[in-house]
């Protein structure tokens, strides 16, 4: 690692400035260039495929100019990423598909309870600042199993560490993924399933390539693009409505008329209010009243999870390893939620300016007099209207009337709206020409593939740096050929049996994954042969990469259900499983390997178990585990009926259970939902951790100088004085 | 190795934890514990119902200030004890 001095530290902040300045204003001329194509008669779809293909091709560019072959560039960025830029890449590292399109459409929907992901998702990071984060930096680790590994002396520390980041970031990144799916298959008219594979392309130019030199260089770039596509249609939005170009000093107003209009709904008779004795998706529930949609436990449980999770997720703990010193790691961090504030406090303006639109122009209107723009979500599946796809004027009519008395007045139950819609409509709402659409759409993907490209490299490091550099080459090479094999061994296996389902061309997809396995193995060998020391652990990072974001893609091309609930599940069990271990490993020298071991075991398996049993085995929860139905936080009644589904032989037969089953997700202890299994799990790491701890002997002396060296920011990092 | 001035720098160090994350705790969920109460209150001219404005920015305008204080108060300390880095 060259230590920077002073000056040129300024010369290079100086050049930062100079070289995104200049990005940022090309990227600015280039929004005027297609207004003007736009006003000049060209397409729609071609205005959209310009925005993707240049944004893709930009990002590309930096990833291939950056790319290196320096394993202290690979992994850390060589550690000289200024606090100012790095908080913009770990807010673009950070706010992801569910942060640009889902948070507002959470917001529509659950009015001031959503606002517990918009705390959980901000202040984690006082968490990280004041208990982690800068800590790790000292230690000087490439990885957080690193961390584990050298704190809890041993490599099995290392593995489960390995094994919880490897869960919550594959969770992870394949709500991502899907998110990029989405995006790209509605802007771009693409098939859902191409897309998908289209923005991995997208996502391994950079990560592949550089590394987290890269993926750094190119998140900053993105940050900025999706920063200048969510603000911009709210601000011209507000500046329309109210004259004032600060959204998020103006939607004051609009909740009021919110609030005003919802009693002039309830009073006309056209919607009913939701109470205790009737509450449920057809009722309304007021936009500013609390705990009508989860109940304090879990709204306090979002929040609580979310931030420890923040503290604990190893894609974002990893973004504070590249800063130059401890002082800027923490200056980072002040940065990096400046950055996601941004975002965060705007997104309820959004959904009161959608939901202030649909309450007073669509609710109450007289059917034939709906505005045009609903139709063109209608005809995508994502607007209803009388319980059908509002696909023009006249099938929303017609559903209406089959309705037996109905008023022909759009009432609250008729209108469903999808909540991806909401940030995706805004401009269409204001009345904005195409280019500002294919903005948004550009700044979604900015967001989806920012994240994925994080998560990938957490993942891919882990299992290069950790289980190969650091588990598998220091074994004498007959046991590494051994365990090769029996790894190969598991890999084919799991593809065999999960690959069933059948692919393109008529072959199923595990022959496809086999085939294109054996591809990657016959291209990697040979490189892998001629390779120094250090070449093999890249190259064997890349491969690792490319094959984890396959997988991931293929994954996603599934569509597997609500991305909100799944980035929740990946916060949750990060905590459980990293977070004891990690604060206790920095804050008191008595916590011991076996603590830590079983800390982790304990607390990451009951999270996981609690969240494997009520998604896919509720029936058994039910019947051996004591759980029960969740409750509405309004009535306070059951959400499903027990009794009446396990005598269901179609539900209580089914093992897995799918998306669709009543009783998936709507069961468990204490009515506590399974996005807050971190909840339960968390607190137990924490006790078996610490009894464990103090049961066995005292760490010895050398591990408790190297914890007093991490809280020290001055010197060398640890892993340094060590491997010296 | 471990000698008086390090312990003294640690000790403060976590006093600095301990207060930081009172207010995070507070902003993070007593506040909210009070939002019917304080959705009484409305705030002039913005015309934001008070619990709910908490929860959408107010909260979070205290993260933000708060992160930049903890590093200069950290770093500060940190070079009173002679253990922060060079600049």
């Amino acid at each position: 690692m060259a230590v920077q001095s002073t000056s040129e530290r300024a010369e290079f902040m100086r050049s930062l400035g100079r070289m995104y300045g200049l990005y940022t204003g090309g990227f600015l001329a280039f929004i005027i260039l297609l207004a003007v194509m736009e006003q000049a008669g060209v397409s729609n779809r071609i205005l959209g495929y310009l925005f993707v293909f240049f944004t893709l091709a930009v990002y590309g560019i930096i990833g291939i100019a950056m790319r290196t072959a320096e394993v202290s560039e690979y992994y850390v960025a060589g550690r000289r990423v200024p606090a100012f830029y790095n908080g913009m890449a770990t807010g673009a590292d950070w706010m992801s598909a569910a942060s640009f399109v889902g948070m507002a459409g959470s917001l529509f929907l659950f009015g001031y309870d959503g606002l517990a992901w918009v705390l959980g998702w901000t202040g984690g990071f006082v968490l990280v600042s004041i208990l982690v984060g800068p800590y790790l930096r000292k230690f000087g680790a490439y990885t957080v199993p690193d961390f584990m590994a050298f704190r809890y002396g041993g490599n099995f520390a290392r593995f489960l560490a390995v094994i919880v980041l490897v869960c919550c970031s594959f969770t992870y990144v394949t709500a991502q993924i899907f998110g990029t799916g989405i995006i790209a298959s509605r802007f771009l008219g693409m098939q859902f399933e191409i897309a998908v594979f289209a923005g991995l392309v997208g996502i391994l130019l950079c990560a592949m390539l550089g590394g987290m030199r890269a993926v750094t260089w190119t998140q900053i770039a993105q940050y900025i693009v999706l920063i200048v596509a969510y603000l911009v249609p709210i601000v011209i939005l507000s500046t329309k409505r109210y004259g004032i170009p600060i959204p998020e000093l103006t939607y004051g107003q609009a909740i009021q008329e919110i609030t005003a209009r919802e009693q002039e709904l309830v009073r006309t008779g056209l919607a009913t209010l939701c109470t205790a004795a009737n509450c449920g998706a057809t009722t309304l529930k007021p936009h500013i009243q609390p705990f009508m949609n989860y109940t304090p436990l879990n709204f306090f449980g979002i929040i609580f999870c979310m931030m420890v999770g923040t503290a604990s997720l190893p894609h974002i703990l990893m973004r504070y390893f590249t800063t130059p010193s401890v002082r800027e790691a923490r200056v980072s961090v002040g940065w990096s939620l400046l950055f996601i504030f941004l975002l965060y406090f705007s997104a309820p303006a959004y959904a009161a300016f959608s939901k202030l639109e649909v309450y007073t122009n669509i609710i109450g209107r007289d059917i034939t007099q709906l505005r045009p723009w609903l139709f063109t979500w209608g005809e995508l599946g994502l607007i209803k209207v009388c319980g059908k796809d509002a696909i023009n004027l006249d099938a929303a009519i017609a559903a209406c009337k089959a309705i037996a008395g109905h008023p022909g007045v759009l009432r609250f139950q008729d209108f469903n709206i999808n909540t991806d819609v909401i940030v995706l409509s805004t401009p269409e709402i204001a009345g904005l020409p195409y280019v500002i659409s294919g903005l948004v759409a550009a700044g979604g993907l900015a967001a989806a593939l920012s994240t994925a490209d994080g998560l990938l490299l957490a993942i891919a490091n882990a299992l290069s740096h950790d289980i190969y550099y650091n588990m598998i080459q220091p074994l004498r090479s007959s046991r590494q050929w051994l365990i090769g094999l029996l790894i190969a061994v598991a890999v084919v296996a799991l593809i065999f049996f999960l690959g069933a389902a059948p692919g393109p061309f008529g072959l199923e997809w595990r022959w496809w994954s086999l085939m294109g396995l054996g591809a990657l193995v016959a291209v990697v060998a040979p490189l892998m042969r001629n390779a120094t020391e250090i070449g093999r652990r890249l190259i064997m990072a890349r491969a690792l990469l490319l094959l984890v974001a396959v997988a991931s893609a293929a994954l996603a091309s599934t569509r597997p259900s609500d991305i909100l609930a799944m980035v929740g599940w990946a916060f949750s069990l990060a905590m459980a499983g990293n977070f004891p271990a990690i604060v206790l490993g920095i804050w008191w020298k008595r916590a011991t390997t076996s603590g830590a071991i079983w800390g982790i075991l304990a607390g990451w398996g009951i999270c996981l178990f609690y969240l494997v049993t009520t998604r896919y085995f509720p029936q058994m929860g039910i019947n051996y585990f004591g759980m029960t139905s969740l409750l509405n936080p309004e009535t306070g009644q059951p959400l499903v009926d027990i009794a009446k589904i396990m005598a269901d032989p179609q539900w209580m037969n089914q093992w897995p259970a799918v998306a669709a089953n009543p009783l998936a997700n709507r069961v468990g202890w204490f009515d506590l939902n399974n996005i807050n299994c971190g909840l339960l799990g968390m607190p137990l790491g924490f006790l078996v951790m610490i009894v464990v701890s103090l049961m066995g002997k005292e760490p010895p002396k050398e591990m408790q100088a190297l914890v007093d060296e991490i809280r020290k920011p001055r010197g060398r990092t640890v892993l340094q004085e060590k491997t010296t | 190795m471990q000698n008086s001035s390090d312990d003294v720098h640690w000790k403060r160090t976590t006093r600095l934890m301990l207060v930081h994350l009172f207010i995070w705790f507070f902003f993070g969920y007593i506040v909210h514990m009070f939002v019917n109460y304080l959705n009484q209150f409305t705030i002039p001219i913005l015309k934001f119902p008070l619990g709910f404005y908490m929860a959408a920015q107010g909260s979070l305008i205290v993260f933000v200030v708060m992160l930049f204080v903890f590093a200069w108060q950290q770093d500060r300390i940190d070079r009173q004890h002679g253990v922060a880095e060079d600049d």
